[in-house]
C-alpha cells in the first residue's frame, strides 16, 4: 500500500488538514519502536489506497525532543511515496528551513503553504513558482480551515503519488549531518517571499493588550476559566448524573426481573458487577466530551499559550507550567478528563509530573461526599470550614506532590512556545476532537474500569450467601487483615470497607455507607452521627480526599502515561500520603484530648 | 558587558548577535526563529518574573527570562545612519 505522511510545525495547521483530507476514518496506530500513537487512516488517492500517517509537529529534524525522534524513527524505519510539507504561510521566514531540511531526507517532497489567508491579510507576498523552482518540488497555498485550494492541494498530493509509484525510505545519513542552512534560508527567503516593512498592529496585538495585561491578565484568565468550569461542569455534571439515574432505573425495571431465575452469584455478576461497570464507564461520556469541546476552544483559539505566559512565573517554581494549572483547575470538576487533557504537553516528564498532580483536585464526586457527611458529623456552622479545609489541603498537596516528586520527573524542555495570533476555531474541529477524545477513553479505560468494578463487586459480595459488604466476604475479612491499618487512624472495619468501594467511585462511597449499616439513605446521617466523633469523621474525609479518587482516573493514567511505573505510583503514594495525614491528625487530636 | 535580551527594554528593536546556549536548545530556538541576524523586540514582560514576549519576524514566542538572559542582542538605532 500507498504511504503519505505529514510532516510540519506546531500551529500550522497540519492536523486540520489531516482530518479534511482523511474525514472521520482516522485511527489511533502503533508503529514499531515509537513510543507514541500517531493517527493514521487510508483513503483513495489517485484510485489506489493510501495510507495517510500524521506525524507530531516539530521545528527541527535534527533535534533530539521526543517528538523530533519520533519523527525521526519513523521516517527512518517507514518507508513512504511522499512527504507532504505544512508550513505557516505567514512564518515562512522561519519555516522554510523545515523545507531546506526535509529536501536533503531523498524522499518525494510536496509542499502545502497553509493559512494562505492570514498571510494575504498580513501583506505577504509568496512567488511559489520561484519556491518550487529553487526547492525542487511542488508548491501550493491553501487554507485547511476554511477549505481553500483545497481540491488544488489534493490534486497535487495525487499527481505527486502518480510521479513516485515506489516506497523509499529517507536517508538516515540525512539526519545526522546538521547542515548550517542559515544563508540558504536567508536567500530562500528573500527572493520568494515579500512583506511589509512595517506590519501594521493586528487585531491580536489589540486583544492582548487587555487580555496579557500586567494586572488584568490574571483575574481575567480565572474570569475565562472559571466560565468554562460552570459550562463544562454545570452541563456535564447533571447530565452525569441523569445518566446514573437513568442506569439505575434500567437495572430495576429491566435488568432485574429478567436475571431474577438465575442463580444468586450470577445474578449478582451480571446486575452489580458488569452492569455497574459498564455504567460506570458510560456516564463519563458527557462530561469527557463537553471537556474536550472547551479545550479545543482553548486551544484552538490561541488562548492556551497566553495561560502559560501569565501563570509561568507561580508553576515554574513547581517544576510545572501553564498547561498543568490548567489542567489542575478542571480536575476540580472531574479529575478523568483532565488527565487525558495533560496530551497537549509535549514533555513525557511534565505530563507524568501533571498526571500525579491532578487527582489531589477534589472532584465533584468527592465533594458529594463530604457534603453528607459533614452535614451529618458537624454542626452547621463548622461544616463550611470543614470542607473549606479540605479544598485548602486538596491544592496544598498537589504543590507538595509537585515539589517532592519534580526531581524524578525532571522536564529538560525550556518553556519556549509560540504565540499564535487569536483564532476562531471552527465547530467542526472541536467536534473533532471532542468525538475523538471520547472514543480514545472508551476504547483505552473502558475495558479496565469494567474489569476494576468487577473485582470490588467480587471482593464485596463473594461468598455469595453472605450479606454483601458484610463481614463475612472478602472485602470484610480482608478489612478485618488490615485492621492494623486502619485502627491507628480511628477507622474501624466498617469505614475500611467503604473505602475499598471508593476505590471504584466515590459517588458509591454513600450507598456503600448505606449497605454497610444496613440503613436507608435517610436513616444514614443519624447513623452516622451517632457512630463516628469528629475525630474519626475528619480522618474518614482526610483519607476519602487523598487516595485514589477513583478507578477511572488510574484507567486514564495508565492509558495515557503508559508508564507501569507511573501508574502504581499514582496509586501508592496518594495511599501512602492518606494514611500518612490522617494518622498525623488523628494522633495529634487524641494527644490534644479530643 | 554584552546587552542581552532579558535586559533589553520592552519595545525596542534589536538583532541577535549570539546565543549563548547548548546545541539542542540553539537548534530549538532556531526553530522558532531567534537566531543570529534576526530581528526581535520585547513586546512584553510577565508579572512576577515570568516570561517575555518576543516578536521575532513574523512569529511571536513567550521564553522564559532565564532562556532569554543567554541571548545576546545589539539594539537597532531608531534613525538610519547617515553616510
Amino acid at each position: 500500500m500507498k504511504r503519505v505522511a505529514l510532516l510540519g510545525m506546531p500551529n500550522t495547521g497540519k492536523s486540520t488538514f489531516f482530518n479534511r483530507l482523511t474525514g472521520a476514518g482516522a485511527r489511533v496506530g502503533n508503529w514499531p519502536g515509537i513510543t507514541v500513537d500517531l493517527l493514521s487512516a487510508r483513503i483513495l488517492l489517485a484510485g489506489q489506497m493510501v495510507e495517510v500517517v500524521d506525524l507530531p509537529g516539530i521545528y527541527n529534524l535534527h533535534g533530539f525532543s521526543e517528538d523530533e525522534q519520533v519523527v525521526r524513527r519513523f521516517l527512518e524505519t517507514q518507508p513512504v511515496n511522499l512527504l507532504v510539507l505544512i508550513l505557516n504561510a505567514s512564518q515562512l521566514d522561519r519555516q522554510l528551513a523545515l523545507a531546506l531540511q526535509a529536501r536533503q531526507l531523498g524522499v518525494p517532497l510536496l509542499i502545502l503553504l497553509n493559512m494562505a489567508d492570514e498571510a494575504r491579510k498580513l501583506g505577504i507576498a509568496i512567488d511559489t513558482d520561484t519556491l518550487e523552482r529553487m526547492l525542487g518540488s511542488p508548491v501550493r497555498l491553501m487554507s485547511a480551515k476554511f477549505g481553500t485550494h483545497h481540491r488544488e492541494a489534493i490534486q497535487a498530493l495525487e499527481d505527486a503519488l502518480r510521479a513516485h509509484p515506489e516506497l523509499r525510505r529517507a536517508d538516515a545519513q540525512a539526519f545526522r549531518e546538521d547542515l548550517h542552512i542559515e544563508r540558504a534560508l536567508d536567500r530562500l527567503v528573500s527572493e520568494s517571499v515579500h512583506t511589509p516593512v512595517q506590519i501594521p498592529p493586528t487585531v491580536t496585538d489589540r486583544l492582548d493588550q487587555v487580555m496579557l495585561h500586567p494586572w488584568l491578565g490574571i483575574p481575567i484568565l480565572l474570569l475565562i476559566l472559571f466560565a468554562l468550569f460552570q459550562t463544562v461542569y454545570g452541563l456535564g455534571t447533571p447530565l452525569q448524573d441523569g445518566m446514573e439515574w437513568l442506569f439505575g432505573h434500567l437495572r430495576a425495571a429491566l435488568l432485574e426481573p429478567a436475571v431474577a431465575d438465575l442463580p444468586r452469584g450470577l445474578r449478582s455478576f451480571l446486575a452489580e458487577g458488569l452492569y455497574d461497570g459498564l455504567s460506570t464507564v458510560l456516564t463519563f461520556l458527557p462530561v469527557i466530551a463537553l471537556f474536550f469541546l472547551a479545550m479545543a476552544i482553548v486551544e484552538d483559539s490561541g488562548y492556551l499559550a497566553r495561560v502559560a505566559f501569565l501563570v509561568d512565573a507561580l508553576m515554574s517554581r513547581l517544576g510545572l507550567d501553564g498547561r498543568a494549572f490548567v489542567m489542575q483547575l478542571m480536575g476540580f470538576g472531574c479529575n478523568v478528563p483532565a488527565i487525558m487533557g495533560t496530551r497537549i504537553m509535549r514533555s513525557r516528564n511534565l505530563r507524568a509530573l501533571t498526571m500525579l498532580v491532578i487527582p489531589f483536585s477534589l472532584c465533584s464526586a468527592r465533594l458529594q461526599v463530604f457534603l453528607f457527611i459533614t452535614t451529618a458529623v458537624f454542626t452547621p456552622t463548622v461544616a463550611p470550614f470543614v470542607l473549606l479545609g479540605l479544598y485548602v489541603l486538596s491544592i496544598v498537596l498537589a504543590m507538595l506532590t509537585a515539589l517532592l516528586w519534580r526531581g524524578r520527573y525532571v522536564s529538560h524542555e525550556p518553556l519556549l512556545l509560540e504565540l499564535p495570533p487569536y483564532r476562531l476555531p471552527t465547530a467542526r474541529f472541536l467536534l473533532h476532537e471532542s468525538w475523538r477524545a471520547t472514543l480514545q477513553f472508551l476504547r483505552g479505560a473502558g475495558g479496565f474500569i469494567v474489569l476494576g468494578v468487577i473485582l470490588v463487586w467480587f471482593l464485596t459480595h463473594y461468598p455469595f450467601e453472605a450479606q454483601p459488604a458484610g463481614p463475612a466476604t472478602l472485602a470484610g475479612r480482608l478489612a478485618d487483615w488490615l485492621e492494623p491499618v486502619f485502627a491507628p487512624i480511628g477507622l474501624d472495619n466498617l469505614l475500611a470497607i467503604a473505602l475499598l468501594f471508593g476505590f471504584v467511585a466515590k459517588e458509591i462511597v454513600i450507598g456503600a455507607l448505606a449497605v454497610i449499616y444496613s440503613a436507608g439513605p435517610d436513616q444514614l446521617q443519624a447513623i452516622l452521627a451517632s457512630r463516628l466523633d469528629s475525630v474519626q469523621a475528619m480522618s474518614f474525609l482526610l483519607f476519602t480526599l487523598i487516595y485514589t479518587p477513583c478507578l477511572s482516573t488510574i484507567a486514564t493514567i495508565r492509558q495515557e502515561g503508559r508508564d507501569w511505573r507511573l501508574t502504581v505510583l499514582s496509586v501508592a503514594w496518594p495511599l501512602l500520603l492518606a494514611w500518612g495525614v490522617s494518622f498525623t491528625f488523628v494522633q495529634v487530636a487524641r494527644a490534644l484530648g479530643y | 558587558m554584552p546587552l542581552t535580551l532579558s535586559d533589553l527594554p520592552t519595545g525596542m528593536p534589536a538583532t541577535v548577535l549570539a546565543l549563548h546556549v547548548g546545541m539542542e536548545q540553539g537548534r530549538r530556538m532556531a526553530g522558532m526563529g531567534l537566531r543570529p541576524g534576526m530581528h526581535v523586540r520585547v513586546i512584553r514582560r510577565s508579572p512576577f518574573s515570568g516570561p517575555l514576549q518576543v516578536r521575532v519576524g513574523h512569529t511571536d514566542i513567550i521564553l522564559r527570562r532565564s532562556d532569554a538572559s543567554r541571548i545576546e542582542v545589539v539594539p537597532e538605532t531608531r534613525q538610519p545612519v547617515q553616510a
